[in-house]
């Protein structure tokens, strides 16, 4: 599949800031692509970069093929995306705002149209009721038909359950599921809800302050028979450069702050421990992980505890 | 750019806010009209008096054109206020309720954004131009008629022909859209710096007023900067009531007394709108959208 998003070594600082440290990934057409991160983590100011709202520091955005900076309008018409909260104008009605932003998009809205866009977020109802009298998951509901309304080819969402009851999270869910499957569409969605990510993503980004921590597929990751196991030890440097000279650094995954996580066969944990201790180094920790959200909370407190030991 | 511009007005004219501007000057205007109509004379003879003498004229004094030019005088300095309520608002407006980041992901540039968002204001602010003159002018010549314009100045009195009036309100109207044009300017540009439109209401009308009193200041040290203050220039619709006279000391019907300084005054005024929406893009095309 080709790919649809392309972001090379992207930075982007706020004065003594950096919210974003040279991060790259690829998204590639028909995925589902999860963006983890703790609050905090830069998700959202990827998103806003990848969406023109803020300027990069530094690094390149390729969407479609074209670099964002020389080809954005061309590129935004096939974009659509909620950042954050759906703010919309509360003195319309669910109609009239998703009238606005149809013309917006260059899309001729007509009443079939965009009936039918609010019928399937479940607002026909309600299309034309004041959006002020919209609770925060029909408000949720009413920004995804105007992302979807241009029906663009690829789709940002930027913690689209926050604020949500948890049958609108179901709902949102489901969305994706169904724009994914039935209509083809390549979605980038950021949540620091892991449990969501983990049902609908096909790849997985997880960052922390900025950076890139690990990525793959949602198979790779909950793989049964592949267990992601973190490491500490005597000399974890020592033990990191022992292991990416010999046949387990092919396993590493991360090695941020000398941090050691592996992903390997369960099968292959005795062996490592036994390798390790013949090349002189202590084992302290030997902790196998299975649900990302284990993985993940793992991954980010052991960064934080080693940047705050460290510094 | 088109259909921004049309989105943009719509957006102005479906709040209900905008309708505020529109029904206060009626108001305000009717407020005057009657009260005028009511007790008009006292108000001639006490103009009068305080030019120290008695005179006795033929005709309607206070007619249409006497009532809008009282009824100008008093309004025109409160409509900077009505332009700014809009006007500052079209930024910060939008990044209070969260639906910049939305308008930012469409397919049209910043400039193309700002562009429209400000010739919205505009069009408004020509609006609620066109609602005063229509209120003050038109109106009144129905309720009051028309007669000669008498102007009461602070040692003088201005005669103008009937026949030689109207044209100047329209010339005065223009001249206010460039000064009300001017205040949206400047309320637009500080739009961009907030994230809520009270801060840019309060300190477009803190300049404004910063300003006409720095200009109405006889301080040597100040004089210099005056003619550089967008606001010495505002007031100059009034000038287009001046007329030229013979050396016989008679009025020139069609003339204006002194039109190079109404050139110059909306000359300075165009400056200052392309300088604040000029300035107000190069800041917003920077700008990380955060809010």
């Amino acid at each position: 599949m080709p790919p649809v998003i392309e972001v090379r070594h992207l930075s982007k600082h706020f004065k003594n800031l950096t919210a974003v440290n040279d991060l790259s990934f690829t998204v590639n057409e028909g995925d589902v692509y999860g963006f983890l991160g703790q609050n905090g983590a830069g998700k959202s100011t990827t998103i806003r970069m990848l969406l023109t709202l803020i300027e990069p520091s530094g690094g390149s955005i390729e969407l479609f093929g074209s670099s964002l900076k020389t080809n954005r309008k061309q590129i935004l018409r096939q974009v659509g995306a909620v950042i954050e909260k759906p703010d919309v104008y509360k003195y319309l009605s669910a109609y009239e705002n998703l009238q606005l932003f149809a013309r917006l998009s260059g899309v001729k809205p007509t009443r079939e149209l965009l009936m039918a866009q609010l019928d399937m977020v479940g607002l026909a109802a309600r299309a034309g009721d004041k959006v002020k009298t919209f609770s925060q998951g029909m408000k949720q509901r009413l920004g995804i038909a105007i992302a979807l309304v241009h029906e663009p080819k690829l789709i940002m969402l930027d913690e689209p359950t926050n604020g949500l009851d948890p049958q609108g999270i179901a709902d949102i869910r489901n969305l994706i599921l169904h724009l994914s499957r039935e209509r083809h569409k390549t979605i980038l969605v950021s949540s620091h809800l892991l449990s969501e990510i983990e049902q609908v993503a096909t790849r997985v980004l997880i960052i922390d302050k900025g950076k890139r921590l690990v990525e793959g597929t949602a198979a790779e990751l909950f793989d049964p028979s592949q267990t992601i196991i973190t490491i500490d030890t005597t000399d974890n440097n020592a033990a990191l450069q022992l292991l990416l000279q010999s046949k387990w650094g092919s396993f590493v995954q991360a090695q941020r702050n000398s941090q050691l996580i592996l992903k390997l066969d369960r099968i292959q944990i005795p062996q490592l421990h036994v390798w390790l201790v013949q090349q002189g180094i202590g084992v302290l920790a030997l902790q196998p992980r299975h649900s990302l959200e284990d993985y993940f909370l793992q991954v980010t407190s052991q960064n934080q505890h080693v940047e705050a030991f460290t510094n | 750019m088109w259909k921004l511009l049309q989105i943009e007005l719509y957006k102005i004219f479906r709040r209900p806010r905008t309708f505020i501007a529109f029904g206060t000057i009626a108001a305000l205007i009717i407020m005057v009209q009657v009260g005028l109509k009511v007790d008009g004379k006292s108000y001639v003879e006490f103009m009068i008096s305080t030019l120290g003498g008695s005179l006795d004229v033929d005709g309607n004094i206070m007619n249409g054109y006497l009532v809008c030019y009282v009824i100008l005088q008093m309004l025109l300095v409160n409509v900077p206020l009505l332009v700014t309520l809009i006007a500052a608002d079209m930024i910060s407006g939008e990044a209070n309720m969260g639906t910049l980041r939305l308008l930012l992901t469409k397919p049209y540039s910043r400039t193309q954004l700002m562009l429209a968002k400000f010739t919205a204001a505009t069009v408004y602010t020509l609006m609620l131009l066109v609602w005063l003159a229509f209120f003050a002018l038109l109106v009144s010549m129905l309720v009051f008629g028309t007669d000669d314009l008498f102007l009461f100045k602070s040692s003088y009195i201005v005669l103008i022909k009937e026949n030689d009036v109207f044209w100047r309100y329209c010339g005065a109207f223009c001249f206010a859209a460039i000064s009300m044009t001017t205040v949206a300017a400047l309320g637009f540009l500080l739009s961009v710096f907030a994230e809520n439109s009270i801060g840019p209401i309060v300190a477009t009308m803190s300049i404004i007023v910063f300003l006409t009193i720095l200009s109405t200041m006889n301080i040597p040290l100040y004089s210099a900067i005056k003619p550089y203050l967008f606001v010495t220039h505002m007031n100059n619709w009034k000038e287009f009531f001046d007329q030229k006279v013979t050396a016989a000391n008679e009025a020139i019907p069609g003339s204006i007394q002194n039109l190079p300084k109404i050139l110059h005054s909306a000359g300075v005024l165009l400056v200052h709108i392309v300088l604040f929406v000029g300035t107000a893009i190069f800041v917003f095309r920077k700008k990380d959208v955060l809010s």
